[in-house]
């Protein structure tokens, strides 16, 4: 139900997202969705791609610090207010969001997010019968 | 301590003119009975006594000051292996007090003093003081750290013996400094130059004029490097005269040195201290003028002389002689160390202190970097580190990571530093050893 992030701590400064880029382009893998969050100092840059466990590899073997996040990327419907209410079910069920980006996908619209408690948005997503994304779906 | 600021006549320049006025050679001749007297002296030492016998040396070897280079250096280490007492060169129960490091890498250094040792010792403040023009009728606050740090007790007693007015406010509470400052009409400071900084800033916030509303008229500044600059701007600010000091515990702390009115470089009581400038490679002395590592030689000291102790700090001679009639010699400001050692807010950091606390953090990697930087006269540290491995996608985890080695550091180095992580592989390496002090601040320009 939950499917692989690549999370890459990148320094706050020029340069440095090119040579992550470049890396993944090298290896022929192919970025579905990303997206940067920064601080004063540093940032995580969060990378859905085709093959994340090749990628984790590569960018490991470089020496770049990167992490393997499970997230929940679910599927709606690309219309106003499908959003809201995926995020509102999360929300009456104590399930809190660190983080979430969106995109379009084959017309369909997905939702990206790290959910805390995890087993508990599990629970959310089967009782209420949300759709979903699995990784089989990207590749 | 005893008040002799009475007795004195306020129109003399000098508080001991005797001393503070003699020719060079009646100083070298000064020095080297006192030489011969603390070698001798220190065969009651066990340090010294085994290291004298070792290479058969008795006080019949030193016939004039040239002689002394036949003593062997004493280094920090030194100090470290024999701690607590082993130097001293009296028996404990002739010592009255004694004063410890700040740093808390290995053994800290203690250094012992009898109550001759610290009369002597504020002789040379109230010297000092004396020589930039205070006198009895003065008021002092004393705005600096007390307890182990000697600028407390080092400067209290000086100026008590010099026989002013003193106030020993201690460190921080800028406005209750202020308050004092305006209700016993303190004239003359002592601080850390980066707490006048702190106390004018303070001072702008409460429509405090210092021009206007206090009667300060001179700073004693010393205890972390400070560059003529910011020496300027702190006399601009206050409109108040601000002299250097030098001191060291090792010696006995604040008083070893300090600056004539002259501002013109520090004299060295010659009649308490031998002082040779060597090559910090070879050893060797180097001329007057060029910059080598200031050696001292407490020639007038009880309880624990040292002899050819290295400093670490580097300087120059700036010349023997002075408009202000003292020929004790000129020292320039302390232009930087021959060792890893920083100087912040008056604390002794070493590189070792903050990598022994970085490496208690699996999730950090091995290498880090240390930036010292001023920011409107405040020594600033900021600590990088690379990550090993990124075990969280979440920032507030991560910013948690950084408050608690903050803290850490904190302990380790009284100090907070500002700690920033990054990526592996980021930090600079030069000739494949690591950099890991950069010194951005303006001091040691």
């Amino acid at each position: 139900m939950t499917i692989k992030q690549l999370s890459i701590f990148i320094e706050n400064k020029g340069g440095t997202l090119i040579r992550v880029l470049d890396l993944l382009s090298k290896a022929g893998i192919q970025i579905i969705a990303s997206t940067v969050a920064d601080t004063q100092d540093y940032g995580i840059y969060r990378v859905l791609c085709n093959e994340p466990a090749k990628a984790y590899l590569i960018l490991k073997e470089e020496g770049i610090n990167v992490q393997l996040a499970d997230v929940i990327a679910l599927s709606i419907d690309d219309e106003p207010g499908r959003a809201a209410q995926a995020v509102q079910a999360f929300s009456e069920s104590g399930v809190s969001i660190s983080y979430m980006y969106s995109f379009l996908w084959k017309g369909r619209g997905v939702l990206v997010f790290r959910a805390n408690p995890s087993e508990k948005a599990k629970e959310v997503i089967m009782l209420k019968k949300l759709g979903f994304m699995t990784e089989e779906n990207f590749k | 301590m005893e008040n002799q600021g009475i007795k004195k006549d306020y129109n003399c320049e000098y508080f001991n003119p005797e001393v503070e006025t003699l020719s060079r050679e009646e100083i070298e001749a000064l020095q080297l009975e006192r030489l011969k007297e603390t070698v001798a002296h220190c065969m009651n030492s066990p340090f010294y006594k085994k290291r004298f016998e070792e290479i058969g040396l008795t006080v019949d070897d030193i016939k004039s000051l040239d002689d002394i280079r036949k003593i062997p250096f004493t280094t920090k280490q030194d100090l470290r292996d024999t701690y607590p007492f082993g130097i001293a060169s009296v028996p404990l129960e002739k010592c009255t007090r004694l004063h410890s490091s700040s740093g808390t890498t290995g053994n800290p250094t203690v250094i012992l003093h009898t109550d001759k040792d610290i009369d002597e010792w504020a002789n040379q403040v109230a010297r000092n003081l004396w020589m930039v023009g205070l006198r009895p009728t003065d008021v002092f606050q004393n705005s600096s750290g007390y307890g182990m740090f000697t600028g407390g007790l080092g400067f209290q007693n000086g100026a008590e013996k010099m026989g002013m007015l003193t106030v020993p406010a201690a460190a921080g509470n800028s406005l209750r400094q202020i308050k004092f400052i305006k209700d016993f009409g303190t004239t003359a400071i002592h601080a850390v130059p980066s707490y006048l900084t702190r106390l004018k800033e303070v001072m702008d916030q409460e429509g405090v004029d210092p021009r206007r509303d206090t009667k300060l008229r001179v700073f004693a500044i010393g205890a972390e490097p400070h560059s003529e600059e910011q020496r300027k701007r702190i006399e601009d600010m206050f409109g108040v005269k601000a002299y250097n000091s030098f001191g060291m515990s090792e010696m006995c702390g604040p008083g070893v040195g300090f600056e004539c009115k002259e501002q013109n470089g520090l004299h060295f009581w010659e009649d308490y201290y031998i002082v040779e400038i060597v090559d910090p490679e070879t050893l060797e002395p180097v001329p007057d003028g060029e910059i080598g590592e200031l050696v001292l030689t407490s020639i007038r000291r009880e309880a624990m002389p040292l002899l050819r102790y290295r400093t670490r700090d580097l300087t120059r001679v700036l010349g023997r002689s002075c408009p202000c009639g003292r020929n004790h010699v000129r020292i320039d400001r302390m232009k930087g160390r021959s060792d890893d050692m920083m100087v912040l807010k008056g604390v002794n950091i070493f590189p070792i202190q903050i990598e022994k606390i970085l490496m208690q953090f699996p999730e950090l990697a091995n290498n880090y970097l240390i930036t010292l930087t001023t920011d409107s006269d405040n020594d600033n540290m900021t600590v990088e580190v690379e990550l090993e491995e990124l075990f969280t996608d979440d920032y507030t985890r991560l910013q948690q990571l950084t408050k608690t080695i903050q803290r850490a550091l904190k302990d380790e180095i009284l100090l907070t530093p500002y700690v920033k992580l990054v990526p592996k592989g980021t930090l600079p390496v030069s000739d494949g050893k690591a950099v890991r002090v950069v010194d951005k601040r303006t001091v040691y320009k």
